[in-house]
């Protein structure tokens, strides 16, 4: 099955969204991207115990960090899905897409429509 | 150890905002374990103002660095070569390494960027409380292990107060937590330990003159100085 | 036990009289009138009358001032001291200046948490706690010292030194050893907490008889007669350190609400009755917040009218 997901998207794999500190969310912001997202497994299904839980709070709490600078927080969201949920994805990662344009580039200058999901 | 909690960053920025290069001083010390000044705090926050700033277009260059600790001399010194290049410093150390870091570079503004609170303890992740007053005059053998000084809230040495109910201190209704009754944990203690009848005699004046009331402290010694 | 300091109050329980007294709470602004208004509805009543000292921490007139004026009016005030906003520079120098103007009670407190009332974000003091406050009185009234050392030749302060004590707090095995604590170091009297939980506080006196502590120390009971079952609700809910049985708020609420102020003053005469027969109470503290003027109806009320005059109290 292929599916087909917006291609500004830039995809960083990690084993487990456990792994994604606040400072990964941010750098991506800072090299470029006008908005991230993770997209972890179910709640609950983490194959190391929580990751994804923990992923959450570090979510939440850099969209508290960014409206505390000015920036919109709706550019960080956290998403959860299956391996097998491919058109989930896909719907996802337009869902922000479409977002993210509504919310324009987060630097006037640079190309806009840059994202990044880990 | 020291326990320190970050400020905002929107008042960390307002305080830098008209300087062109800022460099971001964390330190490996106490406030890293507190999570709230080692390096990961530097990188986000430094992270953070870029973000800030590059969205409403000024030009700040925001370099970061952490000290094993900032609270010695020798280790403040790695940023001699450096800190002519910069118009401020944000630093994360706790109340104290941000003054000796003020010291040592007499010229350059500092500016705070964490709350510097308590002595304490990590109860669990992400939970830090009070245990030490730094009083200079430690009274924890006579009380069981445990500080009245610190955890009763009107550091009585006569407690427990009317107010204490189930243990716990009558501020909990104010805070909106539980705090614990610090006699009431000198109570229980003292019982398990069978010291009880220490409760029957009035304690004397404390001397306060080893603590913040005496003026600004210091410790020579003699035996340890070169 | 017989009377050593020229208190009318101590003069009144060395003679075997049940003690009534009651507290007056000064304005939170400079109105000259308030305390003496309050005290005169008092005058006949009462032998001596509590000033509080900025209770809950709310700023008001100062306690010292109100207990000098009361004392211009021929009345006996007991002068209510916290520890939470004076070191013992300034309590000493204040206990001085109330030996000055003749003020011979003292209610030693260690004071509501300031975070309490309407200064949250200020600063505390907390030099010393309420049984130390008391053992600076005794000293300075029995060695003629002041804490620093210094002997006062003359002036020394002739106080009837008095303590609260709240036996309603936890730990409740703690409490006598608590006042026995106070007792040891010079508390001649203690005014109780307001007293709703009648049975927890038998117990309580049996311990204070036991402990032989109802011999040394004069227990006056602290009554405060509910006027609504809103008040009742709050002193349960809100109020750290005071009990209120269930069945207390049930007999409240089951009247009319046009007859609830009654039915509470009903229930502090019953408790005033059963306690004069508690062995080791002396006499009774009438606490009516905000509502002073019924003091005199239940003083009459319960039989403690008209008060006993003593010899040779000022
Ligand atoms: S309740 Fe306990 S901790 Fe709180 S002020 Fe009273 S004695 Fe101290």
């Amino acid at each position: 099955m292929r599916l087909s997901y917006p291609t500004n998207l830039r995809i960083v794999k990690v084993p487990c969204t456990g792994r994604v500190a606040a400072i990964h969310l941010l750098r991506a912001i800072e090299k470029g991207a006008d908005g991230v997202f993770i997209a972890g497994c179910m709640e609950g299904d983490c194959h190391y115990q929580e990751g994804n839980l923990r992923a959450k709070k570090r979510v939440t709490y850099i969209r508290g960090l960014l409206e505390s600078i000015g920036v919109d927080r709706e550019r960080v969201a956290m998403y959860n899905l299956s391996a097998g949920m491919g058109p989930r994805f896909a719907e996802i990662a337009q869902e922000m897409t479409d977002k993210i344009r509504q919310l324009g580039p987060l630097v006037k200058s640079t190309n806009a429509g840059k994202e990044v999901v880990a | 150890m020291i326990m320190a909690k970050p400020k905002k960053a929107e008042e960390i920025i307002s305080r830098v905002k008209d300087f062109s290069r800022v460099l971001v001083a964390g330190c490996k010390g106490c406030v890293a374990i507190c999570e709230a000044g080692g390096q990961k705090e530097v990188e986000v926050l430094a992270s953070a103002m870029r973000i800030h700033f590059s969205q409403i277009g000024k030009r700040i260059e925001i370099d970061e660095v952490s000290l094993s600790r900032q609270c010695d001399k020798e280790y403040l010194q790695e940023l001699a070569d450096s800190i002519d290049s910069y118009d401020a410093v944000i630093s994360l150390a706790c109340g104290a390494g941000v003054q000796f870091l003020t010291e040592m570079y007499g010229e350059k503004p500092v500016f705070p960027g964490v709350d510097t609170c308590f002595i304490g303890v990590t109860e669990e992740q992400g939970v830090w409380s009070e245990r030490c007053q730094a009083c200079g005059n430690c009274m924890l053998g006579e009380t069981g292990g445990i500080c009245p000084i610190t955890r009763c809230s009107k550091r009585m040495l006569n407690g427990p107060c009317g107010g204490s109910e189930n243990g716990k201190c009558e501020i909990s209704l104010l805070v909106g937590r539980d705090v614990a009754c610090g006699w009431h944990l000198i109570y229980e203690r003292l019982k398990k330990l069978g010291e009880l009848e220490r409760f029957r005699r009035p304690s004397e004046d404390k001397d306060w003159t080893a603590s913040r009331d005496g003026g600004p402290r210091q410790i020579i010694r003699k035996d340890v100085r070169p | 036990m017989s009377a050593t300091t020229p208190s009318r109050l101590e003069k009144i329980i060395a003679a075997g009289h049940l003690a009534v007294t009651s507290e007056c709470g000064p304005p939170r602004n400079g109105d000259p009138e308030v305390v003496s208004r309050k005290a005169e509805l008092l005058r006949n009543h009462v032998d001596a009358i509590n000033v509080t000292d900025n209770q809950t921490a709310v700023v008001r007139q100062c306690s010292l001032a109100s207990c000098i004026r009361i004392k211009l009016l021929g009345l006996e005030p007991v002068l209510q001291m916290v520890t939470r906003d004076r070191n013992r520079i300034a309590i000493q120098s204040d206990l001085l200046g109330a030996t000055s103007f003749g003020v011979h009670n003292i209610l030693c407190l260690t004071g509501d948490h300031q975070r309490f009332g309407d200064h949250p974000t200020s600063a505390n003091v907390f030099d010393m706690d309420s049984t130390r406050l008391i053992q600076t009185v005794r000293m300075m009234r029995d060695e003629g010292r002041l804490l620093g050392g210094h002997q006062m030749e003359e002036g020394r302060p002739q106080m009837f030194i008095g303590a609260a004590e709240n036996p309603f707090a936890d730990p409740f095995e703690i409490r006598v050893l608590r006042l026995a604590k106070k007792v040891a170091a010079g508390a001649q009297f203690i005014q109780t907490q307001c007293i709703y939980n009648m049975e927890k506080f038998k117990l309580w006196m049996k311990q204070v008889r036991d402990e032989g502590l109802h011999e040394k120390v004069a227990v006056l009971a602290g009554i405060t007669p509910i006027k609504t079952v809103g008040m009742a609700k709050y002193m349960k809910n809100k109020v750290p350190g005071i009990d209120v049985p269930e069945a207390v708020i049930k007999r409240i609420a089951g009247v009319p609400k046009e007859n609830q102020a009654e039915e509470g003053i009903k229930l502090c005469l019953e408790q005033i009755e059963e306690l004069k027969e508690e062995e080791g109470i002396m006499g009774f503290h009438i606490m009516a917040i905000e509502w002073e003027e019924k003091v005199p109806e239940i003083v009459e009320r319960a039989g403690l009218f008209p008060r006993p005059a003593v010899n040779g109290s000022e």
